[in-house]
């Protein structure tokens, strides 16, 4: 019996997927047209790197596959002003070298850099890895840290979701069965931050990880790992906003967290590393 | 041909890069799994998701009725086909109890991946599916998974046994009766701690992959497979599915590692034989990587009692052991004998009187089998003694380090007599010691933790050391006879110089990354003058290399190497004849250096190996009855075990708020005697120590209360990367072996046995002024945490 980190229990292990159909989209439009047509039976599919092993394990048996991984409008990352947009299909890689992002949001660029291993972070889309909505990933709680904006397109056009009302639950999100998210927008940010990732292995998903930046009152905290969804550390930033120290605010580092229990910690375990994290994460974006 | 014979040999000790990586590192390698066999049935194989039950019923309707799929099979259905049960070659005691499996169950299953239906398909893909549509009915039992509940027989495994112990195996030594509780009871000093070795999955990188090949005519058949046996699989296959051992033929293609997973006779090899000649098509079948984690042997799995009792200088007068083993569900091939591999090395280099008492019970649990895993007893023994010895040192209050000069066998005393019978036949370990300390700056460090482990320091430093020795080579056949093994411990060679002097090698041992094709060649090279380049390793297949006992144990060089350079001696001696004859000398009169033999004294009347190579294929001037052909066989059997050493310090630092255990330092003096290629040694070194390290500080197989295995992908069972692992500064002594030619030692498993103890004494060490005083393995975060809270209460 195979366990999946965020504590899913899959029934039968195996490496080779269900049998699928495969479309390759070559425009958003495109994909999203054959969303509608084929429903709840297809999956997209951008770097697969969330997709594919769920596949293999049969946790996941889409029957159509949309490759939207050559959609080459998608993968961009531009300077917009008062904030960073950034195409759904631009590489971690690509995030994590692009200077752009390095000037304007050091922290998403860090963050990104820590994406599972080298291939992963090749093969692996910034919107793959939001969409997918794991809780247990890093780039999920690094743009709700930063109050990053999702672009999403339907069969009606654009809407834009904030990150914060954007995860809904265990790999689930405000995306319509019929939507593709098509762009992150990260606001620019200015004063220190701090990338916490708490695993055993470098590749391995985080057991807990804090995204924090801060600038005076103004600040930032999110994090991974603790509950089945990201988590924006609201009690912190409020007490850090009413002067509280960083030791006493890190302390309040659970309150909106709902940790899970797995192999490698409980709950009491996952708590107490948040709070350690989060202050050393504080006490870093204060320097 | 250009004249080479002249030049110094000297490649023996040479960093020569192994000749198997090329093809490796460019994907060139030709694994099982890689050999296109043209209209072969994939197997799949059902396996139990119950980790007890018993079988109610099985539909394979809609399996049968899948496009693609050609046959169904239950285990009722194959009884037939078995002349003997899966085998187990070591019954450790004449009472030892070994439930009969077949392989696939029958009536009742034993462990989560337990086979239960074969499936044969046209497709992999189509093998794979119809598993899905396979129902099985039972009738769930409960799951025993604890080891002490095991014990108990609250609920027996395998009814007909009347007990879920399989064997107890006692030894007790001692210079006169009673003394060893005479000697506990006068100590100034005793432990008892109790230590557990948790399950390990040995995660080869290449899973195992199986090709069984009916031949065009006369009923033989070819098995390829990722093992590390062919030759011992050919004999187990053949009497366990009453093939005449003439018809069957084994390859082991490129195996991607195995650490002892792939030294047995599984199921599906059984069952691939099995199925192809009964459809007379062949079959073939590949392990997916959870597959692996439920059907291929785990290794370790121990509760260690452990008693030392010592004078008040710390010198040890008594030991006392009581190992629990957990055998999982079967016995596989050696599964009862892996913890008795350590059992005359519980007292570890030092000097013990004859004040010995040991004893191993060995039981069954609803997990996957044990069986060898690298360092099989080994590591589990030295761990008990070293991680011992700094709990004895922590009591009497003085430097672990101290404790151990007190206590090392000194270099005098070999070859040592030990409590056991044993003879040590070399080492020094305190010289071992002293490097390793010098090396990792012992001293400062301890300087350092006066400053650095203060009250409220948030991260402090701990250094561990570990002195082990082993036994291993898996020799003499005479003294594995007498540990009931089902088999001998010899080795055989044949050397060929073909007639333009080049070279095949034959070998029976079976390398699966060990780089015997680079080794060989040069213990041949080295013996025989002729270039490295012009000699051949041809292995792992029984049609080619016939006699072989395999690859396991740390044999493959002090027996397999030695047999080689036995029969190099014997093509030597033969090629002197030849020489005599043709320079009209006596043979006693010649000379042999460089690959040329020439008459002492006359130097200018000499002749290469080459030319008498030649000369022999042609023989049409050969001495009087002197046979054709430049060839030898020769088998070795060593007199006694080979017994490589050294110390293994490992420096850590310990975030006490997070308990992340990181390693700063890593330095491991490894005595293997002589070294054929220091490369290659250092490889096996680093690899030993990470596979050592990984059971200390990320790996652990871990079941819930039902028998389910919660470790089943490589994102749960936490094999380290590059990442996330130190350098490792290796250093040798080197105290040739007295009793093979070479001087060598085995040292393939050194690294896992010495990192575990020296790694888990560094964490408890950086911890101790915290009131720590143990520590469970693997040291992960969560538990190195817990483990300070409890200690701070």
């Amino acid at each position: 019996m195979a366990h999946h980190p965020t504590g899913e229990e899959i029934e039968d292990t195996t490496v080779i997927p269900a049998a699928f159909d495969f479309k390759r989209a070559s425009s958003a439009a495109e994909a999203i047209s054959l969303m509608g047509e084929y429903g709840d039976e297809a999956k997209l599919l951008a770097g697969g790197h969330s997709l594919i092993p769920l596949m293999k394990l049969r946790l996941a048996q889409p029957t159509m596959l949309i490759d939207i991984g050559r959609i080459a409008d998608l993968s961009y990352v531009k300077d917009a002003g008062d904030h960073i947009a950034i195409g759904a299909l631009t590489r971690h890689m690509d995030v994590e070298k692009s200077e752009i992002v390095k000037q304007h949001v050091p922290l998403l660029a860090h963050a990104a850099s820590h994406v599972g291993d080298a291939q992963v972070r090749h093969r692996g889309t910034i919107g793959g890895s939001l969409a997918h909505a794991d809780s247990a990933s890093d780039l999920p709680a690094t743009t709700l840290a930063l109050g990053a904006t999702y672009v999403v397109q339907g069969p009606n056009g654009q809407r834009q979701i904030a990150a914060k009302d954007f995860y809904k639950g265990f790999l689930e999100s405000a995306l319509a069965p019929d939507e593709l998210l098509v762009e992150i927008r990260v606001p620019k940010t200015s004063g220190g931050w701090s990338f916490q990732k708490f695993n055993r292995r470098a590749q391995d998903w985080a057991i807990v990880g804090v995204a924090a930046w801060r600038n005076g009152n103004n600040s930032g905290v999110a994090l991974v790992n603790m509950g089945s969804t990201p988590i924006l550390a609201t009690s912190v930033s409020a007490a850090l906003a009413n002067g509280a120290s960083i030791a006493d605010a890190a302390e309040l580092a659970a309150n909106e967290a709902e940790p899970q229990s797995d192999l490698n910690a409980s709950s009491e375990y996952r708590t107490h590393l948040a709070k350690v994290l989060v202050r050393r994460a504080l006490e870093e974006a204060s320097n | 041909m250009t004249m080479t014979d002249n030049r110094p040999n000297t490649v023996v000790g040479t960093r020569l890069l192994r000749r198997e990586d090329p093809a490796l590192l460019t994907g060139e390698g030709k694994f099982t799994n890689d050999l296109s066999i043209p209209g072969a049935l994939h197997l799949a194989v059902k396996r139990s998701e119950h980790a007890h039950a018993r079988i109610v019923n099985i539909d394979t309707t809609l399996a049968a009725a899948l496009p693609g799929v050609v046959a169904v099979y239950t285990g009722a259905d194959l009884e037939s086909l078995w002349a003997a049960p899966m085998p187990c070659a070591w019954p450790v005691t004449p009472d030892m109890k070994n439930p009969v499996h077949y392989p696939l169950a029958v009536s009742k299953v034993h462990y989560v991946g337990d086979g239960v239906v074969a499936v044969l398909a046209t497709s992999e893909t189509i093998s794979r599916d119809a598993l899905d549509l396979i129902e099985v009915t039972y009738e769930v039992l409960p799951a025993v998974v604890d080891l002490d509940e095991a014990l108990s027989d609250k609920v027996i495994l395998h009814e007909e046994l009347g007990t879920n112990s399989s064997y107890t195996w006692p030894l007790l030594i001692e210079s006169t009766p009673g003394c060893v509780e005479e000697a506990f009871k006068n100590a100034a000093y005793t432990v008892k701690e109790r230590y557990v070795q948790q399950r390990l999955i040995p995660m080869a990188m290449e899973p195992r992959a199986i090709a069984a090949v009916p031949q065009p005519f006369g009923g033989d058949v070819t098995m390829y497979s990722a093992t590390q046996v062919p030759h011992i699989l050919k004999v187990m296959a053949a009497l366990t599915l009453g093939i005449p051992e003439h018809q069957l033929r084994i390859v082991a293609p490129s195996v991607g590692g195995g650490f002892g997973s792939k030294l047995d006779v599984y199921a599906e090899e059984l069952l691939c034989l099995a199925l192809s000649r009964k459809h007379n098509v062949p079959v073939r079948w590949v392990e997916e990587r959870s597959e692996n984690a439920h059907a291929t042997i785990h290794g370790r799995g121990q509760i260690q009692h452990v008693e030392l009792a010592a004078d008040s200088d710390g010198k040890l007068t008594a030991v006392r052991f009581r190992i629990i083993a957990d055998m999982g569900a079967y016995l596989q091939l050696v599964t009862p004998g892996v913890p008795l591999l350590g059992a005359f090395l519980y007292a570890g280099v030092y000097n013990l009187p004859q004040a010995y008492d040991f004893s191993c019970t060995g039981v069954f649990t609803s997990l996957t089998p044990t069986d060898a895993y690298r360092g099989a007893g080994r590591p589990e023994a030295t761990y008990a003694i070293e991680c011992g010895m700094d709990a004895l040192a922590r009591k009497m209050n003085i430097d672990p380090y101290e404790l151990r000069k007190r206590n090392f066998i000194q270099k005098e005393q070999f070859p040592y007599t030990a409590f056991s019978g044993l003879t040590y036949d070399s080492g020094d370990h305190a010289l071992a010691a002293e490097k390793a300390t010098q090396m990792a700056d012992y001293a400062g460090i301890r300087e350092q933790q006066k400053t650095q482990n203060v009250p409220g320091a948030a991260k402090r430093i701990g250094i561990g050391m570990a002195s082990y020795f082993e036994m291993c080579g898996l020799a003499p056949s005479r003294v594995l006879a007498s540990l009931n093994y089902g088999a001998g411990g010899w080795e055989a060679a044949t050397v060929r110089v073909l007639p333009t002097a080049k070279v095949q090698v034959v070998t029976g041992t079976s390398p699966h990354g060990q780089g015997h094709e680079t080794s060989w060649a040069m213990i041949a090279s080295e013996k025989l003058g002729i270039p490295v380049e012009d000699i051949d390793v041809l292995h792992s297949d029984t049609a080619i290399a016939p006699l072989g006992m395999d690859t396991y144990g740390s044999r493959s060089l002090p027996v397999g190497g030695v047999a080689i350079a036995g029969a190099c001696d014997k093509v030597i001696e033969k090629a002197r004849l030849i020489a005599a004859h043709q320079l009209e000398c006596a043979a006693d009169d010649l000379e042999f250096a460089n690959g040329l033999f020439s008459v002492k004294g006359s130097p200018d009347r000499s002749l290469p190996m080459a030319a008498l190579a030649f000369a022999a294929f042609t023989a049409h001037n050969l001495p009087d009855g002197l046979e054709p052909n430049l060839e030898a066989q020769y088998t070795y059997d060593p007199p006694n075990f080979s017994w490589p050493f050294g110390t293994h310090i490992c420096i850590v630092e310990v975030d006490v708020e997070t308990g992340k255990v990181q390693v700063l330092k890593y330095v491991a003096i490894d005595d293997c005697g002589n070294q054929i290629n220091p490369l290659i040694v250092e490889g096996q070194v680093h690899g030993g120590v990470i596979q050592g390290l990984a059971q200390a500080l990320f790996e652990e197989a871990v079941y819930d209360s039902d028998g389910n295995l919660k470790t089943t992908t490589l994102a749960e069972y936490l094999v380290p990367a590059a990442s996330d692992v130190p350098s490792i500064i290796t250093g040798h002594t080197i105290t040739p072996s007295p009793t093979n030619q070479l001087g060598v030692k085995g040292v393939g498993e050194a690294g896992t046995i010495g990192a575990a103890p020296a790694v888990m004494n560094a964490v408890i060490d950086a911890l101790s002024g915290l009131g720590v005083t143990s520590m469970a393995m693997p040291a992960s975060p969560q538990t190195v945490w817990r483990t300070i809270q409890q200690a701070k209460k």
